[in-house]
């Protein structure tokens, strides 16, 4: 896994409401983007059954594996259903409205 | 070469583990494995369980929710079949063990299998007791149809199917105790007259005095059952079936179905016919071991301690510890001492809570007594040298808390008596448990402690609903909800958040279903965006709701509905049913079943192109291509070139036919051509659950339309009859009779008004088993048939701009509704990076 900043491309590529999965330097990260325009990443394997994150339905704060059903908060990961944890990642757009993830160190 | 070809023999896969084998796979069985798992057992066992039930293992004490219909019979299983893979353990269900051999440590079971054992678990429990009483049995030595045991979950599902017949309208039960209650109570709920009749001279004699006894008769008395107290059941009446029972020194008592509740007795046979030491029960020491049998424990109800047999959760809890403590070696000096037993329930909608003596025994015992027979409360407790020896509450348990823990623990008691049955001026109700320890475990189920559930709370979680989510709290046998509750709110300092929820058409916008289509009509409201923009607190979108208000604003403005595909769950965004490991299935259409060799072959290329590992037939009579990767389902439907068959939706699905009057020598009507009418027009239409038809072209029923939500009958004379509400799923049930009719055009009318007034009235995931009994078949029909309340005419339009507004969803495959609406998202394989611009 390489840290640091990586581009995935254009916010336009996620629809509003929706996720999207990347693979980032071996990492598999869901994308979101808010219905506020904001953007959150978690990680995109369900912990509980390896469920696919970036196809759970969201709202404002969490997102709901389309497996189980296990509900996991969008800012930090915790789940809020006895789930483990999603690992979070910082996220943002640049100046060319390109989504851009920082992996940690 | 001896000893090696003896070793590979013992260890076939070259497993030298001791061979674990527990008879029993009921709550003390799985109890003790998973203390043994709990404590690294599995490392030195190679676990084998028998369950003499044809499933895993479930919680007996939720039997009476099942029947109530509070909770799903699937919703009561401890541990899932997987649990056993998992723990690699070999179960073998539906296996009866008739025979231990201790001296060759074999154990037979009736399939004929002989299994070598080291260590031994007998967890074999209880069984209904059945009194000596005339007429019970019929003459081939069953049980007369109509009388049921109350101990299993097919006697339950047995008395629930019963029960639901029509003209089943009176049961009586015999046995006035805890499960005769809840079984009077629960069979109430299925508009069944019922009578209780209990041979002691006062309801739960075995956990309460008389005074107690009297008040709890007046609050059961209430809600409409009739309690015959000091009356013994002498002779079951009727001879093929149940007519009635007969009481020594009391008139007879009509009634269709009798329920037996007369306690308990336990399982022994196999230690008996083994030569294991038998009283009571099966003998055990302080180790739960069987004296004078190294390698042989025994635990729960099947068991006696000290004297004592338990018919109770907690000591079997207790037991299985100390059990595991001695299997594993984990602590050798582990002994179980017997149990102080301490009931807190909900009886027919009472609460009761029961621990100890029921009344004084020596003069100088203290009794403190508490009685207000009009609303049902009695308080009862029992001093003996400063402490708590024994309690009754009954209709008020707030106490509960710290009677409990002070039973428990003989903790010092206040001087002020009264004060252990009351909160004077004190803080309040939550008093009780703010006493609690924080390692005192709330809910013994799934092992929460106090601490646990208050420090949810204080991270910010303050419903109870929320609290138990979080925790599993009050989510095992559920008699610890009322603690929870008051855990709750103890630890949110009165600041905990109602749940009325439960009453919501979806739980993040505060309004039931009537008033929210009301509101959303006064407000033009399109879409789930502007739902939650006007209706919901504070505008808060919520995940969980967003796939009902999708479903109802598509019901209700057809065309005009404004489609964000954000609201919707994964499988309507990409018309498939997402599968386990993310990937999905396909289900073409294929209206009432019918097929061509052209369809079949295009079907085998498409499964050849797209390596599709599993082709299946599913129940509605079509074909599943299974394992279908995301980002291939827009080519696999363009091969196909067939419209989807909405194998994945909360909608219309499928009409299943049989061949009918076409070919079928007893076919009276065209079905098939009636199934294809029917699914030709109400294809993909949302509703509140799935919807699966049928049509039979004759009484026989081959298209199994007596269990369908809707389903069709042809019968002789050119006549159909329309069954609405069956199901033979996760529930069974016969469909009632909502008409008969004597042309296929009413039958698609009368169907599709049905299907409106669902759409519009029930809950959301409410299916018609649920919501057909719920209104009422004889509403359904005035609305319905006679439009009764005049709306037919509305009914029909709406129906019809459903019909009107129907897409293809697979027409999508050309032009994706969103970017990457098919991409993968499990990117198992690192994608290609999407270019930057």
């Amino acid at each position: 896994m390489s840290a640091g900043l990586h581009v995935l491309g254009p916010v336009d590529q996620i629809p509003v409401g929706e996720g999207r999965a990347y693979g980032v330097a071996g990492e598999q990260i869901a994308v979101f983007r808010l219905r506020d325009g904001s953007l959150r990443a978690v990680s995109a394997v369900c912990p509980h059954k390896g469920g696919p994150i970036a196809d759970g339905t969201i709202d404002g704060d969490v997102v709901m594996c389309p497996l189980h059903q296990h509900v996991f908060e969008l800012e930090t990961g915790c789940s809020t259903t006895g789930a483990g944890p999603l690992r979070s990642y910082p996220v943002s757009t640049d100046e060319s409205q390109n989504v851009v993830v920082r992996l940690p160190n | 070469m001896t000893a090696l070809a003896s070793r590979s023999a013992r260890g076939a896969q070259g497993d030298t583990r001791r061979r674990l084998v527990v008879i029993g796979n009921g709550m003390a069985g799985a109890r003790a494995v998973e203390e043994i798992l709990a404590r690294g057992g599995a490392v030195q066992h190679r676990i084998t369980m028998f369950g003499d039930e044809p499933y895993g293992n479930y919680n007996r004490i939720m039997l009476s929710h099942v029947l109530s219909g509070e909770e799903d019979a699937g919703g009561i299983f401890l541990n899932s079949l997987d649990w056993y893979r998992e723990n690699g353990i070999t179960l073998h269900a539906g296996v009866r063990v008739e025979r231990i051999d201790r001296f060759a440590k074999l154990v037979f079971s009736d399939d004929g299998r002989a299994t070598p054992y080291d260590v031994l678990i007998i967890a074999t429990g209880s069984r209904s007791f059945m009194p000596p009483v005339e007429g019970l049995y019929t003459p081939g030595g069953r049980l007369l149809p109509g009388v049921f045991a109350f101990r299993t979950i097919d006697d339950t599902r047995g008395m629930v199917s019963y029960a639901q017949q029509d003209h089943r309208r009176r049961a009586v039960v015999i046995g006035g105790g805890l499960l005769g209650l809840e079984a009077a109570r629960g069979l109430q709920s299925h508009g069944v007259d019922v009578d209780v009749v209990h041979s002691g001279a006062h309801l739960m004699n075995a956990q309460m005095g008389p005074d107690g006894g009297a008040v709890l008769r007046r609050s059961v008395e209430a809600l409409g059952i009739r309690v015959h107290t000091s009356s013994r059941t002498t002779a079951i009446l009727g001879g093929d079936k149940v007519r009635g029972v007969q009481l020594r020194d009391a008139p007879d008592i009509a009634c269709d179905m009798v329920v037996v509740a007369a306690g308990i007795r336990p399982n022994v046979e196999v230690a008996v016919t083994s030569g294991l030491p038998v009283e009571r029960a099966i003998v055990v020491d302080d180790h739960m071991r069987v004296p004078d049998e190294d390698g042989i424990y025994a635990v729960g109800e099947c068991v006696q301690h000290r004297g004592e047999v338990y018919g109770l959760v907690a000591p079997l809890w207790e037991q299985a510890a100390v059990l595991a403590d001695h299997v594993t070696g984990a602590n050798p000096k582990a002994t179980y001492l017997g149990s102080r037993t301490a009931t807190k329930l909900k009886v027919a909608g009472v609460d009761v809570a029961s621990m100890g003596l029921q009344a004084p025994e020596r003069d100088t015992d203290e009794h403190v007594v508490f009685s207000e027979p009009s609303r049902g409360v009695f308080k009862s407790i029992v001093i003996r040298d400063s402490k708590i020896v024994g309690a009754t509450l009954l209709g008020d348990s707030r106490k509960v808390a710290f009677l409990t823990q002070a039973f428990d623990r003989g903790l010092p008691l206040p001087e002020e008596r009264v004060s252990l049955l009351f909160d004077l001026g004190g803080p309040g109700e939550e008093s009780g448990v703010a006493e609690l320890d924080g390692d005192a475990q709330v809910c013994n189920c799934n092992g929460v402690s106090k601490q646990a559930i208050a420090d949810t709370v204080r991270g910010g979680c303050t419903t109870l609903s929320g609290v138990m989510d979080a925790t599993r709290a009050g989510k095992g046998c559920g008699s610890c909800k009322l603690l929870v509750r008051q855990v709750v709110e103890w630890a949110a300092d009165g600041a905990v958040a109602e749940d009325p929820a439960a009453a919501y058409y979806v739980p993040g916008v505060p309004l039931e279903k009537a008033a929210l289509m009301a509101a959303i009509r006064a407000q033009g409201l399109r879409s789930v965006s502007a739902v939650f923009a006007a209706l919901a607190p504070g505008g808060t979108e919520d995940a969980k709701s967003k796939m009902g208000l999708a479903s109802l604003l598509k019901m209700m403005w057809a065309g005009e509905y404004i489609d964000e595909r954000d609201a919707r769950f994964v499988n309507d965004r990409v018309h498939a049913n997402i599968q386990r490991d993310g990937t999905f299935s396909v289900v073409p259409q294929m209206k009432g079943g019918v097929t061509s060799p052209e369809q079949l072959r295009r079907i085998a290329d498409v499964a050849d192109k797209y390596n599709i590992p599993l082709v299946k037939l599913t129940g509605g009579q079509r074909i599943d291509l299974l394992g279908v990767p995301k980002e291939d389902l827009p080519k696999v439907w363009a091969d196909l070139d067939m419209p989807s068959g909405y194998a994945y939706g909360k909608s219309f699905r499928t009409v299943k036919t049989c061949v009918g009057q076409e070919f079928c020598r007893f076919g009276t009507g065209d079905s098939t051509k009636l199934g294809i009418e029917i699914e030709s027009r109400f294809q993909g239409i949302e509703s509140p659950a799935k919807l699966k038809l049928a049509v039979s072209g004759c009484p026989r029923n081959c298209a199994e339309s007596l269990v369908k939500d809707v389903g069709v009958v042809a019968v002789d004379g050119g006549r159909w009859e329309i069954y609405v509400g069956g199901a033979a799923g996760a529930h069974i049930r016969k469909g009632d009779l909502l008409a008969t009719v004597d042309n296929p055009g009413t039958v698609t009318l009368l169907a599709g008004r049905f299907m409106q007034y669902y759409r519009e009235q029930a809950n959301w995931l409410e299916r018609t088993y649920s919501f057909v009994p719920r209104v009422g078949i004889e509403h359904l029909r005035a609305v319905i048939v006679d439009d009764a309340e005049g709306i037919a005419a509305r009914l029909d339009e709406a129906m019809q701009r459903s019909v009107d507004a129907y897409a293809d969803p697979w027409a999508e495959r050309h032009d994706p509704f969103t970017p990457g609406q098919f991409r993968t998202s499990l990117p198992l394989e690192v994608l290609p990076q999407v270019p930057v611009r």
